[in-house]
């Protein structure tokens, strides 16, 4: 079995009385979507924060790629090679869908302080942030501004960003929120081809997706990490059910 | 320099940082409520002491010049949040900025059109002129005095306005959070329209105790502006506590170093320069101090985390 | 062509053709005027990177403007003296030449604003828009009380510095050199609002989030824009002074912030020639209004107020509509 790509170690943040998240140690293997789930309130917008760089931790590491990068801010991790899409989509709304592609891809290439050439004329640039939102399948609607785009569209143009980075891991935090059925079931086939590109890390409320997606599941609860395994182990897990059932989460049915 | 004459500038450095918080309290309320940078607050200050300088010419009473600087800066006050200011709440700091400035431009030539270019003159009245005897044989002036006395009543009055009384609670609750206070049933905008009238007379008051020190002329308002920013953004914009604690600071800092930089360079430089070298200092020392307290606590001494 | 470039072209046509006819018919008051609104153009068009394209509310600008103008200055006087600027660590000779006195200038602006600009984007919002503020109220009260050049009184310069062969005392020949100067600015930041710089640069405006998602940290996009845009306002300061042979605190003073952001707002904010239309608009009222009433500060303040709350996109958005994408 090889190095995991990203190992986090005794993961701990307080927010006064308030453990957000306790102890998590967490994995991500190369080729796997390790899906994170839990109630509301869980932690883990808060994990994810961490990991992305948004937060510093009070305690524990995380390890990517080998290396230590728990004192790197988030724009460095970004370089490292993680791709994070958010629950609430972070995209400059005046810029147009191609724009916002071409934001990744420069990124990416890290050769931001030119003030001479046209960055649209850049064939380069334009064919990855192309060829990412033909992925996602928003190529058509390349020119419009990311104001006039619908909801399903602004969270396809999230995957699409993280895709330009062309990054080592994926941290999508419900990439499926607020989708339609239809909307939903794109985006999995979408996520399922992706973890040949990167390992996925995935917070995600929709458990439909969660487990046709995941190879293995973590099972977040009260900040702290009450199970893992995969799909089958998760199911029967007494205390992931306990939990559950014991949030009285009608939402979120067990199959 | 002498203790005694360091105790008359320290006094001085409290008279005028007990004016600056008059004109900071308005700005840091109307911030810290309505989420506005007002640049026209240096107007009402000026309105208040035009009001004040003529009501004076008129009547010869310097009591009622005062009570006029109230009434006409909370006047204007109310009519430029009606006609204006409302419509600029929900809007950027740019666009505040911009438009309190047209604001300026407006009521400086406006009150320059009404009362000329001369400056006019407030006298101090008979009983509260020449000075008094304090305690280690200091003559003060009475004047000087009495604003101090002035000011440091109504911070106190202030400071029991908001944590005492209902209006101080809804003032309070309108800085956390608008929509609440709006659910619950308070007449959000009648309240903004209070706190930026209250904002105008007590900047309209700062101007009238001024104008009897200095002259009355259009643009004296926007120097003490500059400065009343300078206060609330080193006590933290927002907090009354924080204009307060800055003010003081501004006043003193400002009073002692024209006082005593000069003579303190002095000691290791020939005479000219040190006047030179020790006034440039000066007049830079509490923007030098801003910047140095925000390069530390970039929301200020007693800013909020958010 | 789409409209906005129709208007440039046709904003640039005027600026050039207005003062050809005025020395045509032998107007050189009409010259001069045209060549104020052409330099403080250069002004709002730095201030413009920052807040247009940044989205950093600067209300410190008036800190370079002032900085190009003593630069041009100090360099002047001390060459119309005979005096050094300074002795050590090497002799500095004051200068007469604008091309030397235009690179000080910009450098010099540049190099505060980068300084500056570091301390100031530690903070935010109100925050930011005051302490630029009180960087230049520093400057302010030092060059009024500073003796040696002047202090409140300001420094006449006796005449105009030279540009190679030029008579720069002939107000056609200055025009046309502050004309060239302009349309290089211009050239650079249309240049600059397109590139790879740019782009990020526009992002971090609208979400700073995505910016660092994507790798690259706000603070350095928002510190190199803010050098910039110091320099150019820089550079327009020292033409401003030569143009009227003399500096003074006023040009440190936050009036002159607030005029040079006025520029930005009248023409429209983000849009390359915007702060050239602001420019030329705010001359030409100043003209027209300042005849007609000795009080035409209320006219220009209805104005502004109007623009703001109701006009905000300027005369750009007005005209021009919305500002395009990219491509």
């Amino acid at each position: 079995m090889t190095e995991p790509v990203l190992d986090i170690r005794g993961l701990t943040k307080s927010f006064g009385a308030l453990t957000a998240s306790h102890d998590i140690t967490l994995d991500l293997r190369s080729g796997e979507i390790h899906a994170l789930i839990g109630p509301n309130g869980a932690g883990k917008s808060t994990l994810i924060a961490q990991i992305a760089g948004a937060l510093r931790p009070d305690a524990g590491r995380i390890v990517f790629d080998g290396r230590d990068v728990t004192a790197l801010d988030t724009a460095a991790r970004a370089r490292l090679g993680m791709a994070r899409s958010f629950q609430i989509s972070a995209l400059p709304m005046d810029y147009t869908v191609l724009e916002n592609a071409m934001l990744g891809a420069l990124g990416q290439r890290g050769d931001v302080v030119r003030f001479f050439t046209p960055v649209m004329r850049d064939t380069d640039l334009r064919a990855r942030a192309e060829s990412a939102l033909e992925t996602v399948g928003l190529i058509a609607a390349r020119h419009t501004r990311c104001a006039e785009l619908s909801h399903g569209q602004r969270r396809q143009l999230e995957v699409a960003i993280a895709l330009t980075l062309a990054p080592r891991v994926f941290l999508m935090d419900e990439p499926m929120a607020g989708l339609g059925a239809e909307g939903t079931r794109n985006l999995t086939t979408l996520l399922d081809g992706m973890r040949r590109e990167a390992p996925i890390l995935l917070v995600e409320h929709d458990m439909d997706a969660v487990f046709a997606l995941a190879d293995r599941i973590s099972v977040l609860v009260y900040g702290k990490i009450i199970a893992t395994g995969t799909v089958d182990e998760i199911r029967r897990d007494p205390e992931v059910r306990i939990a559950y059932l014991g949030e009285d989460d009608t939402d979120v049915p067990l199959p | 320099m002498s203790a005694l004459l360091l105790i008359e500038q320290a006094l001085n450095g409290l008279q005028f940082g007990v004016m600056l918080f008059l004109m900071a309290a308005g700005l840091t309320l109307i911030f810290g409520v309505m989420g506005l940078i007002n640049l026209a607050h240096g107007s009402l200050y000026m309105i208040g002491a035009f009001a004040a300088a003529w009501v004076a010419g008129m009547t010869g009473s310097f009591m009622l010049a005062l009570g006029a600087s109230l009434i006409a800066a909370a006047v204007a006050g109310v009519l430029i949040e009606l006609l204006v200011i409302r419509r600029l709440y929900d809007r950027d700091h740019l666009d505040q900025v911009l438009a309190t400035f047209a604001l300026i431009l407006i009521l400086s030539e406006g009150t320059r059109w009404v009362f000329g270019s001369f400056p006019l003159y407030l006298d101090t009245p008979d009983w509260l002129s020449g000075t008094v005897r304090l305690p280690l044989g200091i003559d003060y002036s009475r004047y000087r005095l009495a604003m101090i006395g002035a000011g440091l009543i109504i911070a106190a009055a202030l400071f029991a306005m908001i944590s005492k009384t209902r209006l101080g609670i809804r003032i309070r609750a309108g800085e956390n959070d608008r929509e609440m206070i709006a659910a619950l049933g308070v007449n959000i905008s009648a309240l903004y329209t209070l706190v930026f009238a209250l904002g105008a007379a007590l900047a309209g008051f700062a101007g009238a105790l001024i104008g009897a020190v200095q002259s009355v002329q259009v643009g004296m308002g926007e120097p003490v502006l500059i400065l009343a920013f300078v206060v609330i953004v080193i006590g933290g914009i927002g907090s009354i506590k924080g204009a307060f604690v800055g003010a003081l600071l501004v006043g003193l800092t400002d009073t002692l170093g024209r006082a005593l930089l000069p003579t303190a360079f002095a000691t290791f430089m020939e005479p000219a320069a040190a006047s030179s070298v020790g006034a440039s200092l000066a007049s830079m020392a509490i923007y030098i101090l801003m910047a140095g307290v925000l390069i530390f606590r970039p929301r200020g001494l007693f800013g909020g985390a958010a | 062509m789409t409209r906005e470039h129709l208007l440039n072209t046709a904003l640039m046509a005027v600026l050039l053709l207005f003062p050809l006819w005025a020395w045509a018919t032998d107007e050189p008051f009409l010259i001069t005027l045209t060549t104020r609104a052409v330099i403080l153009a250069i002004a709002g068009v730095g201030l413009n990177i920052a807040l247009g394209f940044g989205g950093l509310v600067s209300f410190g600008h008036a800190l370079f403007f002032g900085l190009g103008g003593y630069a041009m200055g100090i360099l002047a006087y001390h060459a119309q003296t005979y005096t050094p600027v300074a002795d050590w660590p090497m002799t500095i000779e004051g200068t007469k030449s604008m091309p030397v006195i235009w690179l000080v200038a910009t450098l010099v602006s540049g190099l505060v604003a980068l300084g500056v600009g570091a301390l100031s984007l530690r903070t935010t919002g109100v925050y930011f828009i005051m302490i630029t503020l009180a960087f230049s109220q520093m400057f302010y009260y030092f060059a009024i009380s500073w003796p040696a050049y002047g202090g409140e009184d300001g420094l006449s310069i006796y005449v105009r510095n030279g540009f190679f062969g030029l008579n720069t005392m002939d107000p056609i020949q200055f025009f046309a050199v502050c004309y060239v100067l302009l349309a290089g600015v211009l050239f650079f930041t249309a240049r600059l609002a397109r590139s790879p710089f740019g782009l990020m640069l526009g992002a971090a405006r609208q979400n700073e989030t995505r910016v660092e998602a994507v790798g690259t940290r706000p603070y350095r996009l928002y510190l190199i824009a803010f050098t910039i845009s110091g320099a150019i306002t820089g550079l327009s300061g020292a033409l401003f002074a030569d143009l009227n042979r003399f500096v003074s605190p006023v040009m440190f003073s936050w009036q002159t912030s607030g005029e040079i952001m006025v520029f930005v707002i009248l023409g429209g904010v983000g849009r390359v020639f915007g702060p050239v239309a602001g420019a030329a608009l705010f001359i030409l009222l100043e003209h027209v209004l300042g005849g007609l009433s000795e009080y035409w500060h209320i006219y220009l303040g209805a104005l502004l107020l109007g623009t703001v709350l109701f006009a905000r996109g300027g005369l750009y958005g007005m005209i021009a509509g919305r500002a395009a994408a990219h491509d």
